[in-house]
């Protein structure tokens, strides 16, 4: 019989951790494709019916779990990693390390917190609401769905605005290194496609980090 | 040239520990680094002071012993060089040279820049073989052999398990030196039947032993002196998930 092992190794808590950064990527993706139907000009019309079809469809339900799940194992994992890490060197070195790495890379627990900050915000403003937790900010609606309405009155406030901005800046850091990570944890990498791999996580950092930063800009400048 | 080098001087395991710093006049470029450490020590005995006490053996870079962290650089500035390949024309004249022993809780200080590296070992202990008859060698020919794979192999087996990879990592994770030792079996025939058992073996123990974790940033591929690739690491990580999930 296989003895059960509590104590995963270090590669085993590392492919956990890229699966479910996979998945938070895909949902990234997903959540910008959303959120971009409020530049529709249709005072969120397009956007409202999306949000009524992703409130209503039973499968969304189910995926809504899975990603909080992805969530909460991606942070957990990254900061006992992180913990575990930080104990491999006790004696730090007295010149920093000056050699060729992966810029990114070294900032992901940096840049994971910012993210998580951000998270902490944003449900604040608009999950929470969804979900009675919160009042509905400035009191400008009576529907707890209406997030068009809520994205209007927040993004008015130009700091606000700014805090969305800088986590969408970190964000595309984060992800930068992320995405081509994720392959290389996952035992992908060949000398064929992996400097592909490295050029498209680049684009998707940018593309994702810019497509999000869009929607303040939009809502405090055009609004 | 004239140098200024600060050096790590500790004097025993459990004792603290400082910098030291020493100025060399005189110093020829094409002195090799450990040569130039020879030279101080010389200087420092003819002073009754105690010698530098650094790691070293065959001084043309294949048996690993050698590694200081120079200037913020396992093995120094140079790509794919060991430290005593290491050349003082690497250096300007007049500058100051840090010297640092390879930092990881699983290479204790021992005395300078002299560290135990035996947690190495103990991962080699642990799988780093091929169970075979001993006696007389085997046909050589009588298991056919990619070369291709062969030529991977031996890539991988360029390893000299220095732990330049452990220094360079901000993780001290030793992902580098287990992924090559274990795709230098895992390629070969004669490998390929304990692999499973071997990395998950390996792993193990590189995990019991307490390094750090990879995080991909590739410092050390960028300072390894073999040049091992981190493709290796992929590998290793594709050899684990199928040892764990597929192989019985």
């Amino acid at each position: 019989m296989r003895k059960l092992n509590l104590r995963p190794s270090t590669i085993s808590s590392k492919v956990v951790m890229a699966l479910a950064g996979v998945f938070l990527m895909l949902f990234l993706v997903v959540h910008l494709f959303l959120n971009l139907l409020m530049l529709m000009g249709d005072e969120g019309e397009t956007f409202s019916n999306a949000v009524v079809f992703m409130t209503e469809n039973p499968a969304v339900k189910i995926f809504e779990y899975v990603l909080f799940a992805g969530f909460i194992i991606h942070i957990i994992i990254g900061l006992l990693i992180e913990i575990k890490n930080y104990f491999a060197r006790p004696v730090k070195y007295a010149v920093s390390n000056t050699s060729k790495t992966s810029f990114f890379s070294k900032y992901m627990i940096h840049t994971g917190l910012i993210i998580l900050i951000f998270l902490i915000i944003h449900f604040t403003h608009f999950f929470f609401v969804k979900l009675n937790l919160v009042d509905i900010p400035g009191d400008i609606t009576t529907d707890n769905h209406d997030f068009y309405a809520m994205a209007k009155y927040l993004f008015k406030n130009g700091i606000y605005t700014l805090i969305y901005i800088i986590s969408f800046v970190f964000l595309g850091f984060h992800l930068n290194h992320a995405f081509q990570s994720a392959f290389q944890t996952l035992g992908l990498n060949h000398p064929r496609y992996t400097p592909f791999i490295k050029a498209l996580s680049s684009i998707y950092a940018i593309v994702v980090s810019m497509g999000y930063s869009i929607i303040p800009i939009y809502f405090y400048f055009f609004y | 040239m004239n140098i200024k080098l600060k050096i790590w001087r500790q004097k025993n395991a459990q004792s603290k520990g400082k910098f030291e710093t020493y100025s060399l006049n005189d110093v020829s470029p094409e002195m090799g680094f450990l040569e130039m450490l020879d030279y101080l020590n010389q200087e420092l005995i003819s002073k009754g002071e105690d010698p530098v006490a650094i790691d070293h053996d065959c001084r043309e870079g294949i048996c690993g012993s050698c590694g200081l962290y120079i200037n913020g650089q396992p093995h120094g500035p140079e790509p794919k060089t060991t430290t005593c390949e290491l050349r003082m024309r690497s250096f300007k004249d007049g500058s100051l040279i840090t010297v640092e022993p390879f930092r990881s809780r699983m290479f204790p200080v021992i005395k300078d820049l002299l560290i135990d590296r035996s947690a190495f070992d103990k991962i080699l202990i642990a799988g780093g073989f091929i169970s075979s008859n001993t006696g007389t060698a085997p046909e050589a020919n009588s298991i056919p052999v990619c070369k291709k794979k062969s030529d991977k192999a031996f890539d991988m087996a360029a390893c000299i398990g220095c732990g330049a990879c452990v220094a360079a990592c901000k993780n001290a994770s030793a992902m580098l030196f287990v992924a090559a030792k274990i795709n230098q079996y895992a390629l070969l025939p004669q490998g390929k039947v304990e692999a499973a058992e071997r990395v998950k073996k390996m792993v193990a123990k590189m995990d019991e032993l307490g390094f750090g974790s990879c995080s991909n940033t590739y410092a050390c591929e960028a300072k390894c002196p073999k040049g091992i690739s981190v493709s290796a690491i992929a590998k290793m990580n594709r050899e684990f998930l199928h040892a764990k999930i597929v192989a019985e």
